[in-house]
């Protein structure tokens, strides 16, 4: 019986693992082999250098400057999005006045792609003409601000576009949980007389559980993927202001061509994202009550 | 890939059939990746010469239109590391150095070193061939080129009491005419100049300004660069200033995108910008516009850009050979003055603006000369062996020169250690 | 009158228009959230039906043309690109819905030794996302034969580490009574997971389905790699011709471009978007 239900669970389990072996396990692994090796040019094979390429990304103050960017980058990102996306889904599910037209432009971003999107934006971010210095011109009054162009403002910039991208695609998954909340739970807590904080804390939240953990995993892992739109409007700049890990990577490996460094590269981030990862699983997943 | 399986089942059958015709013209297919610049229009252009080469020779060239110059530079290296990829392509021509470092081009000499080929390629135009030339070889073939010119706004010109004939020659001439075009006060205000300076850009607006004040940014191995060079410094000081001291133009970076829209839209008198963009603007400007050379330190200079045509060593011999074939028709007299109509791209050699064709359209329209006219006071693209890293050793600089973080000393000094360092293996001696 | 009364009366009337009040600012926030959202959408479409000049300005009676949708359709084959993504993404989402069921189902309820490294090996590919890895596919799909192929942009997603941790998760709360009892019926494994796993889990299937096909719709970098041709290429890589600067930014064309693309998925949302709420809430009463 016992040997059926595993032959059966292996036989289960085969298209899926070659599949994921084939095209993830297998290429993480020779990326990191290769991440031993200097980088092969020509008539020049890869040699054999150890921690090399490690040494030399730690000593190289650009992917110092990515490592920091995209930590304020995902600091901004998880919890803005999240929060908006929360907030959106509690008013379109409420008695608010025209909640499907709302609806409908919360979600708009999801389905623009970020390719032709970044194009837009950069015409909202654009000096003197842009729509952002047209508005703050006629409401304020103030000059032209060039939003992407300078160092203090690029990177704000590039996480209002991610912020945007993200939030109306997390709305529809916490939409459908507070809709699937027994309308009987909020009739006990008004007769209660709870007051709507009270009933949101105490009674929405608490159920919103898992959405928000399912949310937080894709906004975790889009804080360091989603970034068509910076290599589309700044590629990084001004001088790396908006440089982010995965930009960096896509530089190396793709515009110098330094496998190497490229591969690294990945692999701390591969770092990074398993040790939140385990983070999530271990210690969220367990405060996160099912029903 | 299905490439490769067609010509294999093509070759078989012909072999079953006719051997001789199969010795005689092997190569039936080409493909090359071509990096689009414009939507519709191009495609169509170079979809047609492909028609007719087709016509001419019998063998079918396809192109593969795969986004612009950085991607189309992934995925050709992609491809051919990955095993397939394509014949040939139109890459950025100061990409020269990089890809003879990955060994993966073959020179024009190793396809073909006849006579005829030797004459064909001295009838290029100098400035041009600059960016082809290493070790005595030609790695490439001048194709897609163009020059920086500035556009201005004639209207403008007469409304601040400046001789719309007579555009900025030197940069006093620039700093003056800027000043009296730049209106900073709320809305309806615009800048006097702008030039590009993001990634992928400043580099090139750089390599303009330097050789306005006679200075050359690289050797000709591609194995140096002079970034800190007491002229440099001189021509980065000078874009900062017209930033923060003349306030003639926007500080931070400009990007290169929005310059044909800020100039159409009015809220910059001059742009610095491309040959390419002719035909745009004279489509799209609402007011009179002219075209001119970039002004210099003392008199007019500029840089060249664009994409060359370059062979891949992995295409076998018979395909290396129609490859060069295609470029030479690509090149000839009357398809190269037909490109220079059709886009605004230079025609690349001097016998191409002496066909009819070309005489007659810039009779018409002057400003098509201009460009040309610049070429004899033009320098080669920024071009070195890790270009694009070296790149943007001096972009990122440049960017912090702008952002006004960094002095034009400071800046220069940074580049040239970062590219020094990058450059470090590649120098012998 | 009472004094209490009069004050009972008064508390009464200041709480509700402190309600009133506050319903009224959460409905402006509401909005101008909305306002800023749709933005750019409500933009694309202004500058769709202007002239290039006109696109960057606001000029209430500007000259109206659709010039810039014949242009950028002009520009490139859309209908077919429309075509190979819709291929695409049904070819992805099906093969994610088979291979992530059987996969979560043995995991969620088979106890075989060493399962638990095994699903610790498939929770990798969460964070090691393929997006990374585009070199060494690239070379396997050399390998296989499938470069520019659509099979090829799909094969390294099929096996998703996210739809199976999902599908599991949900596998996991259903009540084992009650495959007990499907098993006393006589049903065997498979005809257990089709008849009692699978229709219980229809809400994360709607929202894993969500998420891939946005995901796969947008997808850029990994297409724009593995294909070549016209009959390959999804609708973000044929986007890409647009985001071709060397003349400057055309805003209108892009507008036109980026309308026509989304409006198929903008419109699939609509009339979706009522279902996809009702068959959640049904499966959530349950």
């Amino acid at each position: 019986m016992l040997r059926r239900t595993t032959i059966h669970a292996w036989l289960m389990l085969t298209p899926a693992l070659v599949l994921l072996f084939s095209f993830t396990h297998y290429p993480a692994v020779a990326t990191f082999w290769h991440s031993l090796f200097s980088t092969p040019r020509g008539s020049r094979p890869a040699r054999w250098v150890g921690i090399d390429n490690y040494v030399q990304l730690f000593g190289d103050p650009v992917f110092v400057q990515a490592l920091w960017n995209n930590a304020i980058y995902a600091a901004a990102t998880i919890p803005l999005s999240i929060a908006i996306a929360l907030a959106m889904a509690l008013w379109v599910n409420s008695r608010i006045v025209g909640r499907t037209a709302l609806r409908m432009a919360y979600f708009t971003p999801t389905v623009l792609p970020m390719i032709a999107v970044a194009n837009l934006w950069l015409f909202f971010y654009t000096p003197d003409y842009g729509l952002l210095d047209q508005l703050t011109a006629r409401l304020f009054g103030w000059g032209p601000t060039n939003w992407i162009g300078t160092r203090e403002t690029a990177l704000g910039a590039m996480i209002a576009v991610a912020v945007w991208k993200e939030a109306g695609f997390f709305m529809i998954f916490y939409l459908a949980a507070l809709q699937a909340i027994p309308p009987s739970l909020y009739e006990a807590a008004s007769i209660e007389g709870a007051s709507r904080a009270h009933v949101f804390w105490r009674v929405t939240l608490p159920l919103l559980g898992p959405t928000t953990l399912f949310v937080l995993v894709n906004a975790v892992i889009n804080a360091f993927r989603l970034v068509d739109h910076i290599i589309v409007m700044t590629r990084g700049g001004p001088d790396n202001a908006t440089a982010l890990l995965l930009t960096y990577i896509y530089e190396l490996g793709f515009r110098f061509w330094d496998t190497a460094s490229a591969s690294a590269l990945t692999m701390i981030l591969l770092a990074i994202l398993a040790a939140t990862a385990a983070f999530q699983f271990l210690v969220l997943e367990r405060r996160v009550h099912y029903r | 890939m299905t490439f490769t399986r067609r010509t294999a089942l093509a070759a078989a059958a012909a072999t079953l059939a006719a051997p001789a015709v199969l010795r005689a013209q092997p190569v039936r297919e080409l493909t090359f990746y071509y990096p689009i610049a414009v939507g519709g229009p191009i495609t169509r252009i170079i979809d047609g010469y492909c028609e007719a080469f087709q016509r001419e020779t019998g063998i079918t060239v396809k192109p593969v239109y795969s986004g612009f110059y950085g991607e189309t530079l992934t995925k050709a290296v992609t491809a051919i590391r990955g095993g397939s990829g394509p014949h040939f392509a139109v890459l950025l021509a100061a990409e020269i150095h990089s890809l003879r470092d990955m060994d993966i081009l073959a020179p024009v000499e190793d396809i073909d070193n006849s006579a005829a080929t030797k004459v064909w390629l001295s009838g290029f135009f100098p400035a041009f061939m600059a960016n082809s030339l290493a070790e005595g070889r030609t790695w490439s073939v001048p194709f897609q080129r163009s020059t920086s010119i500035y556009f201005y706004n004639k209207a403008m010109f007469r409304e601040a009491g400046l001789n719309p004939d007579a555009p900025p020659r030197t940069w006093a001439e620039l700093v003056n005419a800027g000043k009296k075009l730049t209106r900073r006060n709320g809305a309806g205000g615009r800048w006097g100049v702008q030039l590009a300076s993001n990634h992928g850009t400043a580099q090139w607006t750089f390599g303009a300004l330097c050789n306005q004040v006679n200075h050359k940014l690289m050797n000709e191995a591609g194995t140096e660069v002079y970034f800190n060079h007491p002229r440099a410094v001189e021509a980065a000081s000078f874009w900062r200033d017209m930033a923060y001291t003349h306030q003639i133009t926007p500080q931070g970076v400009t990007e290169w995108a929005t310059l044909v829209p800020s100039f159409l839209q009015g809220t910059a008198a001059m742009i610095w910008s491309t040959t390419g963009n002719l035909t745009n603007i004279r489509t799209n400007a609402s007011f009179e516009f002219g075209v001119a050379g970039l002004p210099g330190k003392e008199a007019p200079r500029t840089v060249v850009g664009g994409g060359n045509l370059y062979i891949f060593k992995h295409a076998n011999p018979a395909e290396r050979e129609a490859a060069l074939r295609f470029a030479r028709f690509l090149t000839s007299p009357e398809l190269a003055a037909d490109w220079c109509i059709r886009t605004g791209y230079l025609a690349v050699r001097p016998d191409a603006w002496e066909t009819e064709a070309l005489k007659r359209y810039t009779a018409e329209f002057p400003p098509a000369l201009v460009a040309k006219e610049q070429l004899p006071v033009a320098t080669g693209e920024l071009s070195t062996y890790e270009n694009q890293r070296v790149y943007k050793a001096l972009n990122d600089n440049l960017q912090a020169l702008l952002t006004g973080s960094k002095s034009a000393q400071q800046a220069m000094a940074d580049a040239q250690a970062e590219a020094d360092r990058v450059l470090r293996p590649f120098r012998r001696g | 009158m009472s004094g209490s009364a009069i004050a009972t009366a008064a508390t009464t009337a200041t709480l509700r228009t402190r309600i009133d009040a506050w319903a009224l600012i959460e409905t402006l926030a509401a909005w101008l959230l909305g306002m800023v959202w749709i933005a750019p959408l409500l933009y694309a479409a202004w500058a769709a039906i202007h002239p290039a000049g006109n696109a960057v300005s606001f000029e209430l009676f500007a000259p109206l043309t659709f010039e810039n949708f014949a242009n950028a359709w002009a520009a490139a084959p859309f209908g077919r690109y429309f075509l190979n993504t819709f291929i695409l993404v049904t070819m992805i989402l099906a093969a994610q819905f088979v291979l992530c069921t059987l996969a979560a189902f043995a995991f969620a309820r088979a106890d075989f030794p060493g399962s638990g490294v095994l699903f610790a090996l498939v929770l990798v590919q969460l964070m090691v996302t393929p997006d990374v890895l585009l070199v060494e596919n690239y070379r396997t799909m050399s390998r296989l034969g499938l470069v520019d192929t659509i099979l090829a942009i799909g094969l390294p997603y099929m096996a998703s580490a996210f739809g199976i941790f999902l599908l599991r998760q949900t596998f996991k709360q259903v009540p084992v009574e009650l495959e007990e009892a499907a098993r006393v019926e006589g049903c065997s494994t498979m005809a257990i997971l089709l008849r009692v796993y699978v229709p219980l889990a229809k809400p994360t299937y709607l929202a894993y389905g969500l998420v891939s096909v946005s995901f796969h719709w947008n997808n850029f970098l990994w297409p724009l790699v593995i294909t070549n041709s016209v009959e390959t290429r999804p609708l973000t890589v044929g986007l890409a011709v647009f985001a071709t600067l060397d003349q400057g930014i055309d805003w209108a064309i892009i507008s036109a471009a980026t309308l026509m693309t989304s409006a198929p998925l903008l419109v699939g949302f609509l009339l979706f978007q009522r279902q996809f709420v009702q068959s959640f809430m049904r499966a959530g009463i349950k």
